[in-house]
């Protein structure tokens, strides 16, 4: 049984230091394709998520049994089942959601995010902390998307969750919600994002030079 | 006696970034005249707008990213007037404020400064516009004055209008090349923008392979596909684009049989979007297509250096 400091740790890995979308720029593709708005981004975010806990429970409790040698297929039976899973339920329950995520939503079966965390986490792992560290993860990509999606929503359309956030005498800037706004603020927020990482890695190093010297 | 010792090369041209700048600001001049004479006090205002808004941004970028403030080197003063050049007069005034300082930060700071810049900063600008208001940045004015005696009945009042590539048979071939048309204001009056580029061929700024094959290709092609050459040639911003827009050093090919390539694929891609596009208008997505060719046509049409053996590919 894993420790509960070590826990954490593998929680706000995947939250922060190794976001998935702006630490290892996994699952780009949906980063950019889906997040026209806030409540698209929260949607792809939380279905990830889904497929991303499901995959790695199992895959966990099955990684004695999966002969290295096949394992890709292996992982990849077991993640489909789970988008199978969930494109059901969203169809069923979220129509309007399920029709804006489109193609993107059965295409989760072919996330980076869902496979690396199989193969670098769950295969190797027990089935609590390979539970823990998809919902780290899963945050961490709904947390990006509510991000990017966010800023598109505020800047092509004028409104944040459908709230009308910057009153009518805002034209909306509409680049924005079409895909060459999607990399404009991807690349953006990465960035920016890579400055404060950067910013913090020079403190701490030069901090630590301070108690040497 | 004091002997200094120096590297290579030791004899230097006087032309420096600044020098470039202001020939082609010499060579804007007719057309910016042009233009204000035709529109009048507002189209002075948007290029006014435009050129402050992108010298201001470059400067408080450059400030605040703790980077050598270069202002001075006109740069952006181009890029501004450009930009300004390319919008129809009667645009409300926040619209240059913005493309201009999209053109500096996004397109040039953020990649590196100049020369650094992968496209056009003033054409990305212009499309990153088109694409967000569409219905601001289509609205041509007709001229509030006229150049010499216009052929065609003019509108008496400054109704908008669309460009000619829409309505053709309106105009006759005189009004086209004096400018007495609708649309942007640095675009319209074609006998200025060929003062300004025997001028930069003159000075050697520029060279005369990408501007004429653009043009001759926008010409030939349209022919081909039964649209009237002259028409093609004389409404709209091909002239204006391949003279002053797809000639910037940073983002065009270096090498002869590259720019042959750059500027056939300029027209063709201007007559293509003309013909089969959505857009009334193509040449700001021709050029910038092609600025992302470039560093393809670079790499393919190196110049193989005498005497080096030849590499099988």
């Amino acid at each position: 049984m894993p420790k509960r400091d070590n826990l954490r740790s593998v929680f706000l890995n995947g939250v922060l230091t190794e976001n998935p979308i702006f630490r290892l720029v996994l699952g780009t593709c949906p980063a950019i394709a889906v997040t026209t708005s806030t409540m698209n981004g929260i949607g792809m975010g939380l279905a990830a998520t889904f497929v991303l806990l499901g995959s790695n429970v199992v895959i966990s409790m099955l990684r004695n049994f999966i002969p290295s040698k096949v394992r890709i297929p292996a992982f990849i039976v077991v993640i489909c089942t789970f988008v199978t899973i969930i494109q059901l339920l969203m169809q069923a329950y979220v129509p309007s959601l399920y029709d804006a995520l489109g193609i993107f939503l059965p295409l989760i079966v072919v996330n980076c995010i869902i496979l690396a965390r199989a193969e670098a986490f769950a295969s190797k792992n027990g089935v609590f902390a390979s539970a823990v560290d998809a919902l780290g993860m899963g945050l961490g990509f709904t947390l990006a998307l509510i991000v990017i999606g966010g800023a598109r929503e505020i800047l092509g359309a004028g409104t944040f969750l459908g709230f009308n956030l910057l009153g009518a005498g805002f034209e909306p800037v509409l680049l924005m919600i079409l895909p060459p706004g999607g990399f404009i603020v991807y690349g953006l927020s990465l960035g920016i994002i890579n400055a404060i990482a950067n910013r913090r890695s020079k403190r701490a190093i030069t901090g630590k030079e301070g108690v040497q010297a | 006696m004091n002997l200094r010792v120096s590297a290579g090369p030791h004899l230097l041209a006087k032309d420096s970034t600044r020098t470039l700048m202001i020939d082609v600001l010499i060579a804007l001049v007719p057309t910016t005249a042009a233009g204000i004479y035709l529109f009048g006090l507002r189209a002075a205002w948007v290029l006014s707008v435009a050129i402050v808004s992108a010298v201001i941004s470059e400067y408080v970028w450059q400030r605040l990213m703790k980077r050598p403030v270069r202002v001075g080197d006109f740069s952006a003063v181009v890029t501004g007037l450009i930009l300004g050049l390319n919008l129809p007069s009667t645009i409300a005034l926040w619209v240059p404020a913005i493309g201009s300082a999209i053109a500096i930060i996004l397109i040039k700071e953020l990649f590196g400064g100049i020369g650094h810049n992968f496209m056009n900063p003033a054409m990305f600008a212009r499309a990153f516009l088109m694409a967000s208001w569409p219905a601001r940045m289509i609205q041509f004015a007709l001229p509030e004055r006229l150049l010499g005696a216009s052929q065609a009945a003019v509108g008496v009042d400054t109704m908008a209008s669309a460009t000619p590539l829409l309505m053709p048979g309106n105009w006759t071939t005189y009004d086209m090349l004096l400018g007495n048309i609708p649309g942007t204001i640095g675009e319209v009056s074609k006998v200025a923008i060929l003062i300004g580029f025997v001028y930069l061929l003159f000075v050697g700024t520029i060279s005369w392979e990408i501007p004429t094959i653009f043009v001759g290709t926008t010409a030939l092609l349209s022919w081909l596909l039964g649209a009237d050459p002259l028409i093609a040639v004389l409404s709209g911003g091909v002239l204006f684009g391949a003279v002053f827009m797809a000639t910037d050093y940073a983002t065009g090919p270096i090498y002869f049989p590259g720019k042959v390539i750059f500027a056939i694929g300029c027209g063709a891609m201007v007559v293509i979007i003309r013909q089969y596009g959505n857009y009334p208008e193509g040449v700001t997505f021709a050029i910038l297509l092609m600025n992302c060719v470039t560093p393809l046509l670079d790499r393919f049409t190196v110049r193989r250096v005498y005497g080096t053996v030849k590499k099988h590919a």
